[in-house]
């Protein structure tokens, strides 16, 4: 019978043919977990579990990327102890300050590959969809588990499939898309399901993550891209099927689609960015494992370049990963960004989690191209969050009000 | 008797505990107890007693994995959560923990603040007026993990994990 990915992936992890519906054992090819949940973590695996080891330090990484660099003695001691624990175990795959943020790290590093099953401390672990795999995100005492045994149960899920057709038009990207399906969605539309994302194969490795992450937004298990053209071997049993089953089919117009704003305070709450009315704000933040790879950057840059930012608003840039924020400086992105008067950070996840590094204040209104607008998610309760693309970001920054791309680029060809 | 506390639809982990008042950012861990809905309902924590039971509206727990959202909960002792819809992870965390989860909409049968009795044996709730409701029973395979307390012992007992045979 044909099978979804998430069907094929988990009948391979399981040992033996599953479909939806079913609970099923499946070994874990890898198992990812952060600053922010590791100390919690191992406590859990030798303390509760009585575990000593964890299964295979070869399939382990462990990333600092929550609060990168430390912004605090806790943290830094909670850091500290993480590195002893990762080098007594041997774990194999340490990513320290810098580095960047797990997902895009883990596929850069060759980790994250198409048909694994991939369990993570972190929610937007759907991201790893983005090359084919099956990722998901657990808690303390799930992602415990796993290390301990290289194992872990799932129902399987049913699969809600996001068909797009056609192409972008200019000043729209992946971004978009996804907040296209989490408008038509819900945020709890695809929730104990996956997401297939059809019709997207000319996206890059790094935008495909944009749609892989925001996958939980909508309360998917996973999020996945079929693995075609990319770099990495692709299994053979690794394919869409004709005839595989869908619970749910939604449709979106990539020839018709206009920028997209998430309001405050939910995700779904998305409307054109049209009808969104003047919303003037105080900060543009581009960054996260959502929006902050070097695609974005170079998209950002494109519009902001020979210009500046509008007085009054700050910029900031978190690049996802150190790789890229190497290519970013390497092709002049970097140089473009800094001479429009925005500034950058530390990869990692920044303030995305409102811990440190553009924490904001009562009354301040951020756009974001992360991917989550709930209330005080970025520091203050009483700050609003508007999430967009990176191309809505520059715009915006250029004028102070949240901005359709289109704008700013008519704009510039009007200039003397 | 235990307290009612009601929620709206789409509570998020952010709400019920923010991410600044993780462990992992705090000098003293313990201190998490005083954090559940520390913005989005000021008064709960100083006011929750063991035993009560949230119910809220659809989707609840959606957001991010930090277990310590549940934690929380379970800290100050919350006997149950009913919602109509949980998000998976924050469900996995409360089961993980050992925290009686139902798959109900009980909004607009209970109030805020409503003294009722909790039967998990029966999966009944009777309330303060003289009513009973019954609660849909959730699967087999989920209940053998509350019944043992959590995944934690649920796995050092049997070795294996839920709905394997």
């Amino acid at each position: 019978m044909a099978q979804t990915l998430s069907e094929q992936i988990l009948s391979r992890a399981a040992g033996r043919p599953v479909s939806a519906g079913e609970v099923v054992t499946v070994n874990v090819d890898l198992v990812m977990m952060h600053d922010s949940l590791s100390p919690s973590i191992i406590r859990v695996l030798h303390e509760e579990l009585g575990a000593e080891r964890v299964w295979d330090p070869q399939r382990v990484a462990v990333v600092i990327d929550h609060v990168a660099p430390a912004a605090s003695v806790q943290t830094a001691e909670k850091q500290a102890e993480v590195r002893r624990w990762v080098r007594a175990q041997g774990i194999a795959h340490l990513f320290d300050v810098g580095r960047g943020i797990s997902h895009p790290v883990l596929v850069e590093e060759g980790l994250a590959r198409p048909g694994m099953v991939i369990v993570g401390s972190d929610s937007h672990s759907t991201a790893y969809g983005c090359v084919g795999a099956f990722g998901t995100g657990m808690g303390t005492t799930d992602i415990a588990l796993a290390a301990a045994t290289g194992r872990t149960w799932f129902r399987v899920p049913e699969t809600v499939l996001v068909r797009a057709r056609g192409r972008f038009r200019p000043g729209v990207s992946a971004k978009d898309l996804a907040l296209k399906a989490a408008r038509l969605l819900r945020a709890d539309g695809a929730t104990y399901a996956a997401v297939e994302w059809h019709g997207v194969e000319f996206l890059s490795v790094m935008e495909r993550m944009t749609l892989a992450t925001l996958s939980i937004e909508v309360g998917a298990k996973a999020g996945i891209v079929p693995p075609t053209g990319l770099l990495q071997t692709i299994p053979e049993w690794l394919r869409v099927e004709e005839g595989a089953r869908y619970s749910r089919v939604v449709e979106i117009d990539l020839d018709d689609l206009e920028p997209q704003v998430s309001a405050p305070h939910t995700v779904d709450n998305v409307t054109d960015l049209r009808d969104l009315g003047r919303v003037a704000v105080d900060v543009v933040y581009l960054g996260t494992c959502t929006n902050g790879h070097y695609e974005d950057m170079a998209a950002a840059a494109r519009i902001l370049r020979g210009r500046r930012l509008a007085p009054g608003v700050r910029m900031l840039v978190v690049p996802a990963s150190a790789q890229a924020l190497q290519m970013a400086a390497e092709d002049g992105t970097l140089a473009t960004l800094l001479a429009a008067g925005a500034t950058i950070g530390t990869p990692g996840c920044g303030a995305c989690i409102g811990r440190h590094m553009g924490v904001l204040a009562p009354g301040e209104v951020c756009l974001f191209t992360g991917n989550r607008n709930f209330r005080g998610r970025m520091g203050s309760p009483e700050a609003r969050i508007y999430l967009a693309s990176p191309e809505v970001a520059a715009a915006t920054a250029l004028t102070g009000y949240i901005t359709h791309p289109q704008e700013v680029v008519e704009a510039r060809y009007a200039e003397p | 008797m235990a307290r009612v506390w009601i929620f709206g639809a789409d509570i998020n982990t952010d709400q019920i505990v923010p991410g600044r008042y993780a462990p992992y950012m705090l000098k003293n861990e313990d201190d998490l107890r005083k954090y559940p809905f520390i913005e989005h309902r000021p008064e709960f924590a100083a006011n929750v007693r063991r035993g009560d039971i949230i119910v809220a509206g659809n989707n609840f727990g959606c957001g991010s994995s930090r277990e310590y959202a549940p934690l929380a909960l379970r800290m100050v002792g919350i006997g149950a959560i009913i919602a109509p819809l949980f998000a998976r992870i924050f469900f996995r965390n409360a089961l993980n923990l050992g925290i009686p989860c139902f798959t109900a909409d009980l909004t607009r049968e209970l109030r805020d603040g409503q003294e009722v009795e909790l039967d998990l044996e029966q999966g009944r709730i009777h309330t303060d007026d003289g009513r009973t409701i019954q609660l849909p029973p959730p699967p087999a395979f989920l209940r053998e993990v509350w019944a043992a307390g959590g995944i934690v012992p649920f796995y050092r007992m049997y070795g294996r994990f839920p709905g394997e045979g």
